[in-house]
C-alpha cells in the first residue's frame, strides 16, 4: 500500500465555554478512527472515575489533570486528524477569558476558524470576542458548527435565528467564507455522519466541509516573496548562502531581490534545502539561497522581491496585551519580529477596542486581555509589511525584558472593521 | 482589504512543511540561545530530529553537541546504533549517566530489575545544569500523549526543571522566542506536529537508517504485564511466565525491562508503515509501561522536568 501524500490545513477551535468545543473535537477524532481503542479506553475510564457517564468525548483533548477536574480547558491541545487527501492539525482553544492569551496562541497559525456554539444562546460575548480575535490575527475562513441541536428538538427556527446573528457579524468582520452546519456533538448527527434529524439542511457535514475548504495559506499573494534570514551557511570554498523559511510569494533562481534595511539590489543564483536543488520556493519552505552579490547580510535582515516592504522605527499597530499589569505610554519592552529582536518604547495608546461594538474608544492605557490600537518605536529599523497583506512580516511579539515572558501579540497597522 | 487567501501552488506535501517547519524551529533556538544540546536516545524520534539538525546547518557540522541520557538499561542494538550515528554526523556525544547518580547517591538504587525510568529526570536535569545548557531539543511528539498534547513547542523550565502547564508562554506565529534568565531553560520540540505515521513516512522517504529491533526478528519474550518483554539481563523470566520465541518488533525504543514488543513480521520500512497505518493501539499504549502508572503519569513527570 503506497499512502498518499498530503495537503495540510491548520484550524482553531473557537467558542465559548460549555458550548460544546472540546466534545466537537472529540466526537471527530473518534468518528474518524482517529482515535487509537487504548487512548478511547483510557477516556472511558476518566469518564466514569468523575461521574459524567459512559464516555465524556471532551477528555479526548482535556488532558491536563486541573482541566479534568474542573470541566474547562485551560491551554490549546494540538491534535492531528488526516482523511485520504489532507492532514489537519486542531488547535483546541481555551473558552474562559482569563485564557484568552492561549486562544490568540491557537489562532496566529490557523488557515481556518472552527467556531462551536450553543443553538440555545447563539452569539455569546466569549465568542464574539474571539471572533474578533480570530479576524483581527487574519484567520478568514469560517466553518460555524451550532451544536446542541439535539436539546432544541431539532428546530430549523431556532437554527436560522443564530444564522441570521452569525451574518451580522461575518458582514462586520469582513470574513472571507463561512459555512454554518446544524450539529449535535454528542449524538453525532452532521458531524463526520449525516443527519436523519435536519430534513431541512442539506449543506455539508463537518468533516465535508474541512476537507472542501480551500483556506489553506497564510499569507496573500501578490504582494511580494519575503525571506527573513535566520542563518548565514558557510560553503566550501569561501562562498555563502543565507538560509530562512519563505514566505509571500515564491522565489526563483534569477529573481531580483533587494537585502534590507540595507537597500542593496542583487540577484537569487540558486535555491537549495540541504543538498536539494529547488526551481521554486514557496511559502512555508525552508530553504538556503545564493546571492549574484557579496553582501554583508545577516540574521535580522530580509531578502524581499516586489512590491518591496516597508523600512521602519515608528508604525501604528494593533496590541492584544496579555501582560498582568496595564500597558501605558512610555512603557519599555523588546520586540521579535521575524528573525530580529530590539529594544521598542510605546510611544502613544490611541485607542481601546470595545469587543462589543467593534469601535476603538478613547484609552491610556491596555488592560490584560484588552486590544488596543498603539504607537511604537524600535530602537532598530524594522522591515515590515501590513498584518492585512502578510502574516509573518506583518507580525511581532512583546517580551518582558525581566522576565522574558511573551506578553503582547502585535500586528502591524490597523484593521479594516476597526 | 477584505481577502480570499488563494491555495498555494502544489510545491510541497505534508513531509516537506513539516520538515521546513521542524528545520526552522532549530535554527531560531540555535541562535537566540547560548548553549544547545540535543537529546538522543537512539529512538526513530530522536533519529529523525539530528537528521533534521544535520540538514538544518549543512554543510557546516552541528552547532550544539548530543547528549544521551543512559539509564544502564538500555537495548544493546540501541547503543551500537547510537554511537555509529554520532560518528557518521560527526556529533560530539555526551553520555551522562543514571548510574552516576545513584553512585553519587542523589538517587536510590531500584536494584538491577527494577524501572530506572524515573531516575532519568535527575540524571537529566543535573547533566542540563553541569553543562550550562539553556535549550535542549527533544523528539516528543504532541500526538504521543495528553499532556504532550498541551505543551509548547518551546517550553520553559525554571531552575528547578519544572514545567508549569498553567503558565505557559504565548507562543504566536512562528516568533519563537527562546530568551532564559541563568539557571532557567528551555525544552525545544522541533517535531511537535509530526505523527507517528509522518516519521515513519519520513524515515522511508529520507532513507534513514536506524537500530535493528525495529524490524521483525524472532526473540526470547516473557508475556508481562500483557506486554511482550524480551528476555536479557534486565528481563528474568519470573515464576510462572513462560519463554516464547516470536517474531516481534518494537514500536518505541525505551529502557529494555519496561518497553514491550509487538508480534509483527514487518521487517522493511514499507512493511511499517503499512502496519502503523491500520493499527488499533497507539505506539505508547502497546509498549510502555512508564505510562501506565496513573492517568496523567506523563504530566506528573514532566511537571518534575522529565523529557
Amino acid at each position: 500500500m503506497k499512502l498518499a501524500l498530503k495537503d495540510l490545513l491548520r484550524l482553531a477551535t473557537i467558542g465559548s465555554v460549555d458550548d460544546g468545543k472540546s466534545t466537537l473535537i472529540g466526537r471527530l477524532l473518534v468518528d474518524t478512527r482517529q482515535l487509537f481503542d487504548d487512548q478511547l479506553d483510557a477516556v472511558v475510564a476518566a469518564s466514569e472515575k468523575r461521574g459524567v457517564g459512559d464516555l465524556d468525548l471532551s477528555f479526548v483533548t482535556d488532558g491536563l489533570r486541573a482541566e479534568r477536574e474542573q470541566g474547562i480547558t485551560i491551554d490549546v491541545a494540538y491534535r492531528y486528524a488526516s482523511t485520504p487527501t489532507r492532514k489537519f492539525i486542531i488547535a483546541d482553544c481555551p473558552g474562559h477569558v482569563q485564557y484568552t492569551r492561549n486562544m490568540a496562541t491557537g489562532a496566529s497559525t490557523a488557515d481556518l476558524a472552527l467556531v462551536v456554539l450553543d443553538v440555545a444562546h447563539g452569539l455569546k460575548e466569549q465568542t464574539r470576542r474571539h471572533l474578533c480575535i480570530a479576524a483581527l490575527l487574519g484567520v478568514h475562513n469560517l466553518i460555524v458548527a451550532v451544536n446542541k441541536l439535539d436539546e432544541a428538538k431539532w428546530s430549523q427556527t431556532a437554527f436560522q435565528g443564530v444564522v441570521d446573528e452569525l451574518e451580522t457579524i461575518a458582514r462586520e468582520l469582513g470574513f472571507a467564507s463561512m459555512t454554518i452546519i446544524p450539529i449535535s456533538a454528542l449524538l453525532g448527527d452532521n458531524v463526520v455522519e449525516p443527519s436523519a434529524n435536519t430534513p431541512w439542511y442539506d449543506g455539508p457535514t463537518v468533516i465535508e466541509a474541512l476537507e472542501e475548504s480551500d483556506a489553506g495559506t497564510w499569507t496573500r499573494t501578490g504582494h511580494g516573496a519575503r525571506l527573513p534570514i535566520q542563518w548565514v551557511l558557510r560553503q566550501p570554498g569561501g562562498g555563502r548562502t543565507y538560509a530562512g523559511m519563505v514566505n509571500g510569494d515564491s522565489f526563483r533562481p534569477g529573481d531580483v531581490v533587494t537585502l534590507l534595511p540595507a537597500n542593496i539590489k542583487t540577484a537569487i543564483t540558486a535555491i537549495h534545502s540541504g543538498v536539494k536543488g529547488r526551481a521554486e520556493a514557496g511559502a512555508g519552505l525552508s530553504v538556503d539561497v545564493k546571492l549574484a552579490d557579496e553582501t554583508d547580510a545577516g540574521r535580522g535582515d530580509m531578502l524581499a522581491s516586489e512590491p518591496l516592504p516597508t523600512v521602519t522605527n515608528e508604525f501604528v499597530a494593533t496590541i492584544c496585551w496579555f501582560g498582568e499589569k496595564p500597558l501605558v505610554a512610555g512603557q519599555r519592552l523588546r520586540l521579535k519580529h521575524t528573525t530580529k529582536v530590539t529594544p521598542v518604547r510605546v510611544n502613544t495608546i490611541d485607542g481601546v477596542v470595545d469587543i462589543g461594538t467593534l469601535k476603538v474608544d478613547a484609552g491610556r492605557q491596555l488592560a490584560t486581555n484588552e486590544i488596543g490600537l498603539a504607537t511604537l518605536r524600535t530602537a532598530d529599523p524594522l522591515v515590515v509589511d501590513d498584518y492585512g497583506d502578510n502574516r509573518v512580516t506583518g507580525s511581532f511579539v512583546l517580551i518582558d525584558e525581566v522576565t522574558n515572558a511573551t506578553v503582547a501579540a502585535g500586528m502591524i497597522g490597523r484593521a479594516t472593521f476597526l | 482589504m477584505t481577502t480570499t487567501p488563494l491555495r498555494l501552488p502544489r510545491t510541497a506535501d505534508h513531509l516537506d512543511l513539516l520538515e521546513s517547519h521542524a528545520i526552522f524551529i532549530l535554527r531560531e533556538v540555535v541562535a537566540e540561545c547560548e548553549r544547545p544540546v540535543l537529546l538522543f536516545s537512539g529512538g526513530k524520534d530522536s533519529a529523525v530530529l539530528l537528521h533534521l539538525a544535520a540538514k538544518a546547518f549543512a554543510p557546516q557540522l552541528l552547532p550544539f553537541p548530543i547528549m544521551h541520557i543512559d539509564t544502564g538499561q538500555n537495548f544493546p542494538e540501541v547503543l551500537k546504533y547510537r554511537d555509529k550515528v554520532a560518528k557518521d554526523v560527526g556529533a560530539r556525544l555526551i553520555v551522562a549517566k543514571v548510574q552516576d547518580s545513584i553512585d553519587q547517591g542523589k538517587v536510590a538504587d531500584p536494584g538491577p530489575m527494577g524501572s530506572r525510568n524515573r531516575l532519568q529526570t535527575v540524571t537529566l536535569l543535573d547533566a542540563i545544569t553541569d553543562n550550562g545548557f539553556d535549550a535542549a531539543f527533544g523528539g516528543a511528539r504532541r500526538d504521543e500523549d495528553k499532556a504532550r498534547a498541551k505543551e509548547r513547542i518551546l517550553s520553559f523550565r525554571d531552575a528547578f526543571g519544572q514545567w508549569d502547564p498553567r503558565q505557559q508562554r504565548p507562543e504566536l506565529w512562528q516568533l519563537y522566542q527562546g530568551k532564559v534568565n541563568p539557571g532557567e531553560h528551555l525544552r525545544a520540540f522541533p517535531l511537535s506536529d509530526w505523527t507517528e505515521l509522518d516519521i515513519w513516512q519520513y524515515i522511508e522517504r529520507e532513507n534513514m537508517s536506524l537500530p535493528e529491533i525495529y524490524f521483525a526478528h524472532e526473540r526470547e519474550v516473557v508475556l508481562r504485564d500483557n506486554m511482550w518483554l524480551a528476555v536479557g539481563p534486565f528481563v528474568e523470566p519470573r515464576e510462572g511466565e513462560v519463554v516464547e520465541r516470536r517474531v516481534v518488533r518494537f514500536r518505541t525504543v525505551g529502557d529494555a525491562n519496561c518497553t514491550g514488543a509487538v508480534d509483527s513480521t514487518a521487517d522493511t520500512l514499507a512493511a511499517i508503515i503499512d502496519e502503523i497505518a491500520i493499527a488499533n493501539v497507539s505506539e505508547r499504549g502497546a509498549t510502555r509501561a512508564d505510562d501506565r502508572f496513573s492517568e496523567t503519569a506523563m504530566e506528573d513527570r514532566k511537571r518534575e522536568g522529565y523529557f
